[in-house]
């Protein structure tokens, strides 16, 4: 061959080569680092139409809101306990470290973290955005046709309960 | 009556800016001179009402004039003069304001600082910049109006600013990053503009290159702002999170990064030419995906704005138009442009090639990484999130060959290198970048981590090879001090701007490696021991700032019983937005940051608090510094300001 077609060849070779290379260690990475979003709900009943529900030990993030009155701290350590809910059952996160600053009962929260039991997540980090009338879109979407009232457009009577 | 005034100035620009994208363009097509030579009046006249739109809106926000929407969900009587100053582009609307003021500010300074382009080219790219900025200051005039009334019923007193934005690197970030994202039209308008004309060469590169230059340098020291930002007010210490909208900057950054390399070799060699307007359409496309991303709500992140639709349904389609448009004229007139220069395989051609790939490798990771999710969830497989691992897995496997490339690279020659003569020098800097990297590395007494140790060997190999090549360059004019005067600036910068990158590498490797990080529960009294620093908390009090309370903590810190310093952080309550903000203790070194965080207060007068020990985390923002001052210097070139051969000149006007 010419050493310009030579070089033409090579060329394109080690593009494709470079590609498909990229594009597998891309989906060996995604194999491991994708993590499925659930609503305490989803996480009981199972996800989507085959009610697949996630097993011990698997990855996942978790979004609801927190439970009043739910919060347990322990009392020598960073330990906390607090419940999760979006429209039906109740689901426990564990965590030990510091919350977030936006982190209050009521409020719209996503964790990270891994399947301890059927209904307990020790979470690795605690995500609340930084704006009170957040919440997951994910949550907001299973909440839909409940009214959310931000804090700001509560009146302080009602606030109090 | 002010913000009247605004509102009309904006409509004036909006005027100005349709006459820019209609008049040039076609007297350009119909050899009219006269409405050639109108583009540079129009495109400073444009500026100047922009300037005066925006003029206004800060007038509005320090006059606390709550009318205004923008002013009452933003700011308050409250806030320091200077937040209120920074406020007026902390919203969607303020901030797509200035995006439009920095976009005709580019347009005025292309019309401004090209005397020694040809009227025809020049006319072509201030319409095309034109255009787009007809698209912007629509969308500014009338799907985000900044100006926007509340008359009759208007609030005594505003929301105040998002206290997150209140602080000194958000003064500086979102101007600086919005310099670079919009810098990138100006490479964009002059690829446009000589797909057109159908002439690409060595003269039309040295025109481009101190555009995209100088975009680029706007675009990392941007970046770099935003990642100090982050470290200091988001209160638990990560300077880089793969959050979307971080990403959203970082794609244009990598197309950007390869576009300047590729300019490098249509200017030196007239090759890489429809490569390299392919870069400059994607660099600015990028920019315009970062902002559909930022402003539509789709993906949902720290930074994004408040979703709204309309907003992004219209950038999308504007996206969609610029996009469109110049691929099909790149389809249409880049098969007729030809590359004659001939290269080998071991050529500095094939150096900066590889540059290019795996540039754009990364941003395609990044690309896709970014949207993954959102097509995961609207194919309906659930919604699913992909975060840090899978970014920093990517990169750890990219960085390795890119850095090593990055050290070779400059000793190679244009055209064809041979191997012999480059063993020996490499070598020479292979072992000194070895006894460097595991010099750092026994002097802090641990050899065995793998990542700090890969890190060190890859930036002292790029550094160590950066110095020696310049060494070299220099002695071939002689000697050293002959030398240091005869070599380009642009030659300095690119130097500088490796060294940055090595940096930068070192930076990252050894942080992500040693940091230590502890969340303790402390009582007044108690001591605390981290990496060999004990932290002692010696007070807790409460706060009063002028728009916010909370409390203080002041600890001592000892090493080996002798007194390093003293920290103050803050946990503050903004009382009119209602958030609580961290405001981190950080002891800066340039070999260690010690950074506290005040947490939240636990039964029995404990606080929870977060201490962190990361060594050498100033290196990664030092090194996006020393990239930019790279770029400055090569910017200050005296080879981009040389007027252009009248005979050049001639040929180009006849093309």
């Amino acid at each position: 061959m010419q050493p310009r077609r030579q070089k033409r060849l090579f060329a394109i070779l080690l593009v494709i080569g470079l590609l498909t290379g990229a594009v597998a260690a891309m989906l060996y990475a995604l194999q491991q680092n994708i993590d499925l979003f659930y609503t305490p709900s989803q996480l009981v009943d199972g996800l989507g139409k085959d009610k697949v529900k996630p097993q011990v030990g698997q990855r996942l993030r978790i979004g609801g809101m927190v439970v009043a009155g739910s919060v347990k701290r322990d009392p020598e350590s960073l330990k906390v306990s607090f419940d999760l809910v979006d429209t039906g059952p109740l689901v426990t996160v564990i965590y030990e470290g510091i919350l977030p600053d936006l982190f209050r009962e009521g409020q719209g929260i996503v964790a990270q973290g891994v399947l301890q039991d059927a209904t307990t997540i020790k979470a690795s980090e605690v995500l609340a955005k930084h704006d009170e009338e957040y919440m997951p879109p994910e949550v907001a979407e299973a909440l839909k046709g409940i009214r959310h009232v931000p804090p700001s457009q509560q009146q302080p009577a009602s606030g109090s309960y | 009556m002010i913000v009247e005034a605004g509102q009309l100035a904006l409509t004036f620009a909006f005027a100005l800016s349709l006459l820019l994208a209609i008049v040039p363009l076609y007297g350009s097509f119909t050899a009219n001179q006269r409405m050639l030579l109108l583009a540079k009046p129009l495109a400073l006249g444009q500026f100047l009402f922009c300037l005066l739109a925006m003029l206004a809106l800060i007038y509005a926000f320090r006059t606390n004039d709550f009318t205004v929407v923008n002013v009452a969900q933003n700011s308050s009587s409250t806030l320091p003069w200077y937040y209120q100053i920074t406020a007026s582009f902390g919203s969607h609307e303020g901030s797509m304001l200035l995006w439009v003021l920095m976009l005709a500010g580019w347009t005025a300074l292309v019309a401004q600082f090209s005397r020694a382009l040809p009227l025809l080219l020049l006319g072509r790219i201030l319409g095309i910049l034109g255009v787009i900025c007809v698209g912007f200051i629509a969308f500014s005039l009338f799907m985000s109006n900044p100006f926007e009334r509340s008359l009759p019923f208007f609030p005594v007193e505003g929301r105040d600013l998002n206290p997150l934005l209140q602080d000194f690197g958000m003064i500086m970030h979102p101007p600086t990053l919005y310099m670079g994202y919009v810098g990138f039209a100006v490479a964009f308008a002059f690829a446009i503009a000589a797909l057109m004309g159908g002439r690409f060469d060595s003269v039309w590169a040295r025109w481009v290159r101190p555009w995209a230059l100088a975009a680029w340098l706007f675009l990392t020291l941007g970046i770099m702002l935003g990642s100090w930002w982050a470290y200091n007010e988001l209160g638990w210490g990560g300077w880089w999170f793969w959050d979307p909208v971080e990403n959203a900057s970082f794609m244009p950054w990598l197309a950007g990064t390869a576009l300047i390399h590729s300019l490098a070799v249509t200017e030196k060699r007239g090759t890489f030419k429809s490569w390299t307007v392919l870069l400059a359409l994607a660099a600015f496309a990028l920019s315009l995906v970062g902002a559909f991303l930022v402003r539509s709500g789709v993906l949902v992140s720290v930074h994004s704005f408040a979703t709204d639709p309309g907003r992004g349904m219209y950038l999308l389609v504007f996206l969609l138009l610029v996009v469109g448009g110049s691929l099909l004229l790149y389809g249409m007139r880049m098969n007729s442009v030809r590359s004659q220069a001939r290269y080998q395989l071991f050529s500095r051609e094939m150096m900066l090639w590889g540059n290019n790939i795996f540039l754009l490798t990364a941003c395609l990771i990044v690309f896709l990484g970014t949207l993954f999710p959102l097509f995961h969830k609207e194919l309906g497989l659930g919604s699913i999130s992909i975060g840090e691992p899978f970014f920093n897995q990517m990169f750890y496997y990219l960085t390795i060959p890119f850095a090593l490339m990055l050290g070779l690279g400059p000793w190679v020659r244009w055209k064809q290198q041979q191997f012999t003569p480059l063993v020996k020098p490499l070598g020479l800097v292979a072992v000194a970048a070895l006894v460097l990297a595991l010099g750092v590395l026994a002097s802090m007494q641990s050899v065995q981590a793998n990542l700090a140790l890969l890190g060190m060997l890859l930036g002292a190999w790029v550094g160590v090879s950066a110095l020696a090549e310049v060494m070299l360059r220099m002695r071939q004019f002689g000697s050293v001090t002959q030398g240091m005067t005869k070599l380009n600036a642009s030659h300095y910068g690119m130097t500088l701007a490796h060294i940055g990158f090595a940096v930068l590498v070192i930076g990252v490797a050894m942080t992500k490696t040693y940091t230590e990080e502890r969340d303790v529960r402390m009582q007044e009294g108690d001591t605390a021991t981290l990496a060999g620093y004990q932290f002692t908390l010696v007070d807790v009090y409460d706060l009063d700032g002028p728009n916010y309370g909370g409390q203080a903590a002041e600890l001592d810190v000892r090493k080996d019983g002798r007194y390093v310093t003293h920290l103050h952080a803050e946990k503050r309550f903004y009382r009119i937005q209602r958030t609580i903000m961290t405001e981190a203790a950080v002891h800066a070194r340039l070999s260690r940051d010690l950074y506290v965080s005040l947490g939240e207060e636990l039964p029995g007068d404990a606080w929870a608090l977060r201490i962190q020990v990361k060594p050498f985390v100033r290196w990664i923002w030092l090194g996006g510094l020393l990239m930019s001052l790279g770029a400055l210097l090569a910017l200050a070139d005296k080879r981009y300001r040389r007027k252009t051969p009248p005979a050049i000149r001639q040929e180009v006007a006849n093309a």
